[in-house]
C-alpha cells in the first residue's frame, strides 16, 4: 500500500493555489519548538536577551517558520516522505508578542511541473502582518506515491 | 572568518538514533497533522518501517555539525553575530523512527560581502548502512564589526 494521492501533471497549472494555512504562534509555541529541536537560543524566549542583542523582542525560530510552512503541502499530497527537496531564505524576522502572539499565513502555489521527473515545485508565500518572511521558499514533491519506501 | 575552513575534513558526528516519541514531539512543534508523522499503523500501511519525520526534522541531526563548525578553534565565528541566511534539505528518502544517522560537515564556501561573511555549510546525513538519506545545507551570515 502507498500513501497519499496521485496527482496528474496535466491537472496542474503554474500559479494554481493548491494549499493554504494559518498558524497562530504564541510564546508557548516557541518554547515547544525549542525543546523539540534542541535550539535553546534565548532570543526565542527571553525579551531581555533579545533586547541585549538589539532585537525589538522575542523572535520565532526561523526553522519553526520553515517547518510549519511546508505542512499544508504535506497535507495536500498526504505523505511527508514525498517532499524531495525543500529550501527557504529567511528574509524578515517574526516577532512574537507575549500576549497577542503572531499569526503566520501560508499560501502554496504551483511553481513548475516536471512531468518527466514526476515532480512539481511548489512555491510558498509566508506572511506575518502582511509582509513576507521567507524568500525563495520552494518544495519539490513527487506527484505519485513512491514505488518503494523505507 | 578563516577562509581555510573551506574543504577541511570534519569527523562524522556520533550516531543519532531517531526516536518515535521525538518524531511525535517534533511533529507537534511544527504543527504537522499528517497521521504518518505520529501513527505507526498509518506509517506502516503506507510502506514505512515506522513513523515518518517532518522534512525539517533533519535539522536536529545537522545541528551537531554546525556546533562543530562554530567551535572550531580557528574559525573566528562569534556565535552572537551569526544569523541564519538560508536553509535547504535534499532528500534521497525521508527520515523514519529507528534510523541511526550520522552527519558529516563540509564547508562549501566562505564569501565576504561588505564587512559580513557568508559561510555555506553542507551536512551529509547517512543511515547505519552508509546510504544517503538527506543533505542539509545552511548559509550562515556572520555580521562584521559595526
Amino acid at each position: 500500500m502507498t500513501a497519499g494521492i496521485t496527482i496528474a501533471a496535466d491537472e496542474l497549472t503554474t500559479g494554481d493555489v493548491v494549499a493554504a494555512g494559518h498558524f497562530p504562534l504564541t510564546r508557548d509555541s516557541l518554547v515547544r519548538y525549542a525543546g523539540a529541536s534542541g535550539d535553546f537560543n534565548a532570543i526565542h524566549y527571553r525579551d531581555d536577551v533579545a533586547a541585549s542583542v538589539g532585537l525589538p523582542g522575542v523572535l520565532a525560530h526561523g526553522m519553526l517558520t520553515m517547518g510549519l510552512a511546508v505542512q499544508p503541502v504535506v497535507d495536500w499530497i498526504g505523505d511527508p516522505g514525498r517532499v524531495l527537496d525543500y529550501q527557504v531564505r529567511f528574509t524578515r524576522p517574526v516577532l512574537v508578542d507575549p500576549v497577542e502572539g503572531a499569526e503566520l499565513v501560508v499560501s502554496a502555489k504551483v511553481g513548475k511541473v516536471d512531468a518527466e521527473a514526476g515532480t512539481v515545485r511548489i512555491d510558498l508565500t509566508v506572511t506575518f502582518n502582511g509582509d513576507t518572511v521567507l524568500g525563495k521558499a520552494q518544495a519539490v514533491v513527487s506527484l505519485a506515491p513512491a514505488p518503494s519506501v523505507v | 572568518m578563516n577562509p581555510e575552513l573551506v574543504g577541511r575534513v570534519f569527523a562524522p558526528t556520533p550516531a543519532y538514533l531517531v526516536g518515535r516519541e521525538k518524531v511525535r514531539e517534533f511533529s507537534a512543534a511544527v504543527f504537522a497533522t499528517s497521521p504518518l508523522n505520529t501513527d505507526v499503523e498509518a506509517a506502516r500501511a503506507a510502506g514505512y518501517a515506522d513513523v515518518v519525520a517532518p522534512p525539517t526534522f533533519a535539522v536536529v541531526v545537522q545541528e551537531h555539525t554546525l556546533k562543530q563548525l562554530l567551535s572550531e578553534p580557528d574559525a573566528g565565528i562569534d556565535f552572537l553575530r551569526v544569523v541564519h541566511g538560508d536553509q535547504r534539505f535534499t532528500f534521497t528518502r525521508p527520515i523514519v523512527a529507528g534510523d541511526e544517522l550520522t552527519a558529516t560537515l563540509n564547508v562549501a564556501s566562505i564569501k565576504s560581502l561588505g564587512g559580513h561573511s557568508m559561510v555555506t555549510a553542507e551536512s551529509t546525513i547517512v543511515d547505519a548502512t552508509g546510504a544517503h538519506v538527506v543533505t542539509a545545507t545552511s548559509t550562515l551570515v556572520v555580521r562584521g564589526d559595526e
